[in-house]
């Protein structure tokens, strides 16, 4: 068990901006910071049970069908997700109620069960779990903070700009979600770019 | 021993064992669903009649409406429910009638699967909201239909009382509530308003 497990997910690896790994829910949720928030909140409970249900099976699981149990098991966490969180507040769900089912259709999550806790221990799958779902949420975020600051004039549902600010309508719909990835591609392959050059010169 | 039998324990074992889970969480967490969904509606009468501070469920015509009265015991308002295809889903909301003005008063979202930041605007947007302070509907000289039916129309181009003006960016939900509106308060303000002058 090792903490790299856990900080590898934020940046080396980050699942958004590195693996470019669940691009539905990235691009179709984060047109507030809110949405962005509780999606990330959510696939990361769902990647947590995911991963500690795949790493202790995975004796038990032949490698034929793998794939359809670890469905299997993702569909149900998505679907316990869905049910608590109508229990717990019927605001959220309303708000979130279109998405909380493409949670399934996150290729990350079913990534991290196949390619990670499918063959580590439950410990390392659970930091995994945490690293990764963390740097997702973190992810969703900033693209989630940055569509809604342009588009919609606010943070957090919090106004920023006087009245006669005219929102960018197309960056909370679907084109703006591809332009602020892209541009948050951009700034971070261009800091990568710069320091692995001073390397290269060191 | 058969290779294939290792794959229908996994399969099968995984999906008995996660049919259970579901099914504990699903008892477990109805009850509190219902209750919440029951205590929205609730909230929701209130809201679309404001004067109100008590309701009674009336029974008409094979539906149910909520009467609201005021302090007095006067009665101030009908919420009645209304419905129509949104974006994504059914949009289903409660609106506010007021028989003495002939007007509805204010709609709230019951349950809706419109896209965050652009259809969900339909409960926030307050020019929107603001089409609903005093809606006209009323009842023509028969009695028995609307004289002119609800409907959207584009940002900016209401000119009459019984039109919603739309919201830039959430045409197809600001349509549903529209349709959502015209149908239902042609089925059913006629109706209620009979009633309300029985009372």
């Amino acid at each position: 068990m090792s903490t790299d497990e856990f900080i590898k997910g934020l940046w080396r690896e980050n699942p958004v901006f590195v693996q470019v790994l669940g691009m539905c829910p990235v691009l179709a949720v984060t047109n507030s910071a809110i949405n962005g928030l509780a999606m990330g909140l959510a696939t990361t409970f769902v990647m947590l049970m995911s991963n500690m249900i795949v790493s202790t099976l995975r004796n038990f699981i032949p490698k034929q069908v793998r794939i359809a149990t670890y469905i299997l098991v993702i569909a149900t966490f998505v679907t316990i997700v869905d049910y608590a969180i109508a229990a717990i507040s019927i605001d959220l769900h309303k708000a979130l109620g279109a998405f909380i089912a493409l949670i399934v259709v996150n290729c990350l999550i079913l990534g991290r069960a196949e390619a990670f806790a499918s063959k580590h221990t439950i410990g390392d799958a659970i930091l995994d779990a945490l690293g990764m779902g963390a740097g997702f949420t973190i992810a969703l975020l900033a693209l989630g903070g940055v569509r809604e600051i342009l588009g919609s004039g606010s943070l957090f549902n919090v106004t920023l700009f006087p009245a006669n600010f005219e929102p960018w309508i197309v960056m909370i719909l679907p084109g703006g979600g591809f332009f602020t990835l892209g541009a948050w591609l951009l700034v971070i392959n261009f800091f990568k770019a710069r320091k692995a050059a001073q390397e290269a010169i060191e | 021993m058969n290779p294939i039998w290792p794959m229908y324990r996994a399969l099968v074992g995984v999906g008995m064992l996660c049919g259970l889970l579901i099914a504990v969480v699903f008892e477990g967490t109805l009850p509190i669903i219902e209750k919440n969904k029951a205590e929205a509606l609730e909230k929701a009468v209130f809201t679309v009649i404001p004067a109100a501070v008590r309701r009674e469920t009336i029974e008409l015509d094979g539906g149910e409406v909520y009467a609201g009265y005021d302090e007095s015991g006067n009665l101030a308002g009908i919420a009645i429910e209304a419905s129509a295809m949104g974006y994504a889903d059914i949009l289903t909301l409660l609106y506010g009638y007021d028989p003495h003005a002939e007007t509805i008063i204010g709609i709230r979202v019951l349950t809706s699967k419109e896209t965050p930041g652009l259809g969900d605007k339909i409960e926030k947007d307050e020019t929107f909201l603001r089409n609903f302070d005093a809606l006209d509907a009323r009842v023509d000289e028969s009695g028995s239909a609307m004289r002119n039916r609800i409907v959207t129309v584009k940002n900016g181009t209401k000119t009459e009382p019984w039109q919603i003006d739309a919201i830039t960016g959430a045409t197809i939900t600001s349509n549903a509530v529209g349709e959502a509106l015209g149908s239902s308060s042609e089925r059913w303000i006629p109706k209620v308003k009979e009633w309300a002058d029985e009372h």
